[in-house]
């Protein structure tokens, strides 16, 4: 499984902080598996994602195995 | 001395402000800042939210980035995660230097980057309800005084 973790409003579209989805994951699969109101929300060309920790500088080539954590990342909020 | 921690419980800035000032013996001046959860109308409470493998990673990296920029002797930078209510402290960054102006700039350099480029998330509660706070032109414009991509 792939644990996918979403963070600030994604994680309240979400109604969770973190979802499991079956292993292996790219970009486009993620936002297939998710309701259509939470993947248009992902699919915001601002939002980062991270895979393990790591920043991606291309979300496309995403590509997540059994065990990976895929973060989903809003723009951060100001002061 | 270089002290980079996320709290997770409320903190009382005078106690790591002290013991930071000594830990730097020959210092030339000391610069603090204090960031406090504003008493703005209706907010009940700010909740920050982070990611762990980004967050604290992303403060070191910013601390390195203020320790090649200026000529400094130590640095801390402290930022609450969690529930905080109006009047609680939610950030501290402190500069020791030989010369003030290292450790007046470090300190707006490291709190520019804090408030728009570094991960956290915030949300607050009025009239019972959570909105999340959204990116402002402001902090991009602070940013962009040091020149550099965000």
């Amino acid at each position: 499984m792939v644990t996918i973790v979403f963070l600030g409003k994604l994680a309240d579209l979400a109604g969770a902080p973190s979802l499991q989805l079956a292993a292996p994951l790219g970009w486009a699969g993620l936002k297939a598996a998710l309701p259509s109101a939470l993947a248009e929300a992902v699919d915001d060309p601002r939002n980062r994602v991270a895979l393990n920790g790591a920043l991606l500088a291309d979300k496309a080539g995403l590509q997540a195995g059994a065990g990976d954590e895929i973060a989903l990342l809003p723009p951060v909020s100001g002061g | 001395m270089r002290d980079i921690r996320l709290l997770h419980q409320m903190f009382i800035p005078g106690t790591l402000i002290g013991p930071f000032t000594q830990a730097n013996p020959g210092l030339g001046g000391v610069c603090t800042f204090v960031g406090e959860v504003r008493y703005d109308q209706g907010v009940e409470a700010l909740e920050l939210t982070h990611y762990e493998p980004l967050t604290l990673p992303g403060m070191h990296a910013l601390a390195d980035r203020a320790f090649g920029r200026f000529d400094l002797m130590g640095l801390l930078m402290v930022h609450r995660v969690g529930v905080l209510r109006p009047g609680e402290p939610i950030v501290c960054v402190s500069a020791a230097a030989l010369h003030r102006r290292d450790a007046i700039d470090a300190v707006d350099f490291c709190m520019d980057h804090l408030k728009s480029a570094a991960w956290f998330w915030k949300r607050e509660k009025r009239g019972g309800q959570w909105h999340w706070i959204e990116p402002r032109d402001q902090d991009h414009a602070d940013l962009s005084r040091w020149h550099e991509p965000i």
